[in-house]
């Protein structure tokens, strides 16, 4: 296929792939080539071994990524690719292996030191763990967060919100609470492999019945004498309004009043001692004489 | 007593040792550029270890582009980095096309170089001015912020959006230009930069004070530069011309001329001038963007990726329909990974794309060029005082946006 986009241009080197594939001998699982850009898959146990070799005798100088991937459906459902940069050759390649929440991926801190919080946040998103990595703690998330967010089973909208509570003087976290549901727009189209039933073609699977209902004789329809008769008889013996309004039942009696809003007390003017910081309140003795009348009428009350 | 090897003790006030203590810079402190904890151990006021705590300002853009159409998701890059937000844009398109494999018409391809190098402008002159008041001197950072106003108009010129332009797509860019834009761009270039910024630079380049800060600070050699995975000005700094722009071209810059600035030194002072020397380069750029744009298309005319001119869908029910489809479920792109880095005004940016062949990436990791370099900010402050911290961290070029996502 002929390049038409215009993304960044590296060297292309001849026979990287067979080279590299043959560096990495039995750590390597598959090597895959697409877009121009070259991906090699290693086991698990040796992405040190593996890296360290394309580092010291391939000259892929710079660890510039590392991604983490989840996809639940597989048995090891996340993939650590590693993006390496030769600054020499002027290649890109990406390294990749499959992990699970409880088998542990060797660090790479050993090679590169900003590995460090490139793990860590692989860690942190996914829960992936690196065997060797000292210093393992989250990196984005909050202080004292649980679970993995990135990890497709986690939800959008998260378990917990925050937000600062004027009585507490604090912040609190809350159960997230939606007052709509996040909405999930579905394009799939139901003719191009959307994976669920649309209301009606659950009937599409149900076996045709052996008696097909027909009108091919007047009798079939239901129609004749008969009916015609039948037809004259009055279905209910009244309009049912007419019946309810019958004296037997008594009128609902009606609901009681809420009770009225007790007074505000003082006018609204007088809201200083509200608005104001407490240290004014000294102050506020000495206030003009109008606010005095008002706090002297609310003692006459 | 007498041997040569006596360590010394720690300086005492009569009885009392002054042992080593600790310190919390920020989360909310000017210096930091955005919101970063770091725990400083402090011996006096020399740095013994920093331990920098990010991720404050995570939003969880990675996780919310998953739940987003290809299109959709384009206006999140604008918020990462939201000092350069053109060229995180760059980086996702030129994913996203690599994976559908389409063209891009040149004019699109030069507006986006033109543009790209815009941003440069416009973050150094951010980043410029910041570091200079970080180490006291305020009359430049005014001046500079000038520019970046003039920028800014550009931006909104071109797509009305000041800051979020959301202007890079798939396929090309959302509208042509004015030529009236082209036109004040270039004069723009000619007159007010040079004069505004050289006189700016003048205050500082061989201000004695500004030297006294920033000179032989937080040294890194050009081993540890590429073993930290340093890129962009702090990897030229240290002496290596690496610039993604020359080396892995993408778009149009394969035709441009220009320079790399490299540094000797390879300390705050030199970060500093690469980032002046680079916005002189970045002119270079423009006016050759200017010189050879060609006239056309500015967008892809495959109606799967790129939607259709307005006035064309008044006239065409094709074109109606494409519309809808491409602005209600967007395009699907074929199943496969990329990793697209562009060389960003802070250094490389990357963007790993999965695709599952739907209309939403499977999965989209930003590689902000932040990470590596803050991550070394423990090793380039070790035995620096406290105040090199901020001329440390200026020099970094650090934004949260992009750093915690």
């Amino acid at each position: 296929m002929a390049t038409l986009h215009s993304a960044p241009r590296f060297t292309q080197i001849d026979g990287l792939t067979s080279t590299l594939s043959g560096a990495l001998g039995e750590h390597l699982v598959e090597a895959h080539e697409e877009h121009g850009e070259l991906l090699l898959t290693v086991h698990r146990a040796s992405v040190e071994d593996a890296l360290r070799i394309l580092r010291d005798a391939h000259d892929y100088q710079q660890l510039m990524e590392i991604a983490g991937v989840d996809y639940p459906g597989r048995a090891e459902r996340f993939e650590v690719v590693y993006m390496l940069l030769s600054l020499t050759q002027n290649s890109r390649i990406m390294v990749k292996c499959t992990a699970s929440e409880d088998t542990p991926v060797p660090t790479v801190t050993t090679l590169w030191p900003n590995a460090g919080w490139l793990e860590r946040e692989v860690f942190d998103m996914y829960g992936v763990l690196f065997d060797g990595n000292t210093d393992l703690r989250r990196i984005l998330t909050d202080y004292g967060f649980e679970g993995h967010p990135f990890r497709k089973d986690f939800p959008l909208t998260g378990y917990v919100e925050l937000r600062y509570s004027e009585d507490e003087k604090r912040v609190v976290y809350e159960p997230v609470e939606l007052a709509q549901d996040l909405r999930q727009f579905d394009f799939m189209s139901p003719w191009e492999g959307a994976d669920y039933v649309l209301p009606g073609d659950e009937k599409a699977s149900t076996s045709p019945v052996d008696d097909p209902k027909v009108t091919e004789k007047p009798s079939d329809t239901g129609a004749g004498k008969d009916t015609d008769e039948k037809a004259a008889d009055k279905v209910s013996a009244g309009a049912p309004a007419e019946e309810d309004a019958g004296e037997g039942i008594p009128a609902p009696a009606p609901t009681e009043d809420q009770p009225d809003r007790a007074k505000r007390k003082g006018k609204a003017k007088d809201t200083a001692a509200a608005t104001q910081p407490l240290k004014k309140k000294t102050a506020r003795k000495k206030a003009p004489a109008k606010s005095k009348s008002q706090v002297k009428k609310k003692g006459d009350k | 007593m007498s041997s040569a090897l006596h360590i010394e003790e720690s300086p005492t006030t009569g009885d009392e040792t002054i042992t080593n203590y600790t310190i919390n810079f920020g989360p909310q402190h000017p210096a930091a550029h955005g919101v970063l904890r770091m725990v400083m151990e402090l011996d006096g006021e020399i740095i013994e270890r920093i331990d920098p705590h990010v991720g404050l300002l995570h939003r969880g853009t990675e996780k919310l582009i998953e739940h987003k159409t290809y299109l959709q998701a384009l206006p999140y890059f604008d918020r990462l980095d939201y000092c350069s937000p053109l060229c995180q844009e760059h980086s996702y398109v030129l994913a996203i096309e690599k994976l559908l494999n389409v063209e891009v018409p040149e004019r699109a391809q030069y507006l986006r170089v033109l543009f790209a190098e815009l941003t440069r402008i416009c973050n150094h002159m951010l980043n410029i001015g910041a570091h200079v008041m970080d180490v006291g001197a305020m009359t430049p950072n005014l001046w500079v912020f000038e520019l970046r106003e003039d920028c800014m108009n550009f931006f909104e010129r071109a797509s009305g959006a000041r800051m979020h332009s959301a202007w890079f797509r798939p396929g090309g860019v959302h509208q042509d230009v004015p030529e009236k834009l082209l036109v004040d761009i270039g004069e723009w270039l000619d007159t007010r930069l040079p004069e505004l910024f050289g006189d700016a630079m003048s205050l500082v380049l061989d201000n004695r004070i500004f030297k006294q800060r920033n000179v032989d600070i937080a040294v890194v050699s050009k081993d540890d530069a590429v073993a930290w995975g340093f890129s962009g000005p702090m990897i030229r700094a240290a002496g290596i011309p690496w610039d993604l722009r020359k080396s892995q071209p993408y778009d149009v810059y394969d035709r441009m001329e220009f320079d790399i600035p490299v540094g000797t030194n390879s300390d705050c002072y030199d970060r500093f001038v690469v980032r002046v020397k680079e916005v002189y380069e970045s002119a270079k750029i423009i006016k050759q963007c200017l010189r050879d744009m060609p006239s056309g298309p500015v967008a892809s005319d495959d109606r799967k990726v790129a939607p259709p001119k307005r006035a064309e869908m008044k006239q065409s029910m094709e074109a109606l329909i494409h519309h809808f489809k491409l602005y209600t479920e967007g395009f699907h792109v074929p199943a496969g990974e990329v990793y697209v880095a562009t060389e960003s005004p802070k250094g490389e940016f990357g963007v790993y794309l999965v695709s599952d062949g739907s209309n939403k990436p499977y999965r989209c990791k930003i590689r902000p060029t932040a990470f590596s370099h803050l991550q070394a900010m423990d090793f380039m402050s070790k035995g620096h005082m406290l105040p090199d911290a901020t001329a440390i961290l200026g020099a970094i070029d650090v934004v949260f946006g992009e750093c915690d996502r």
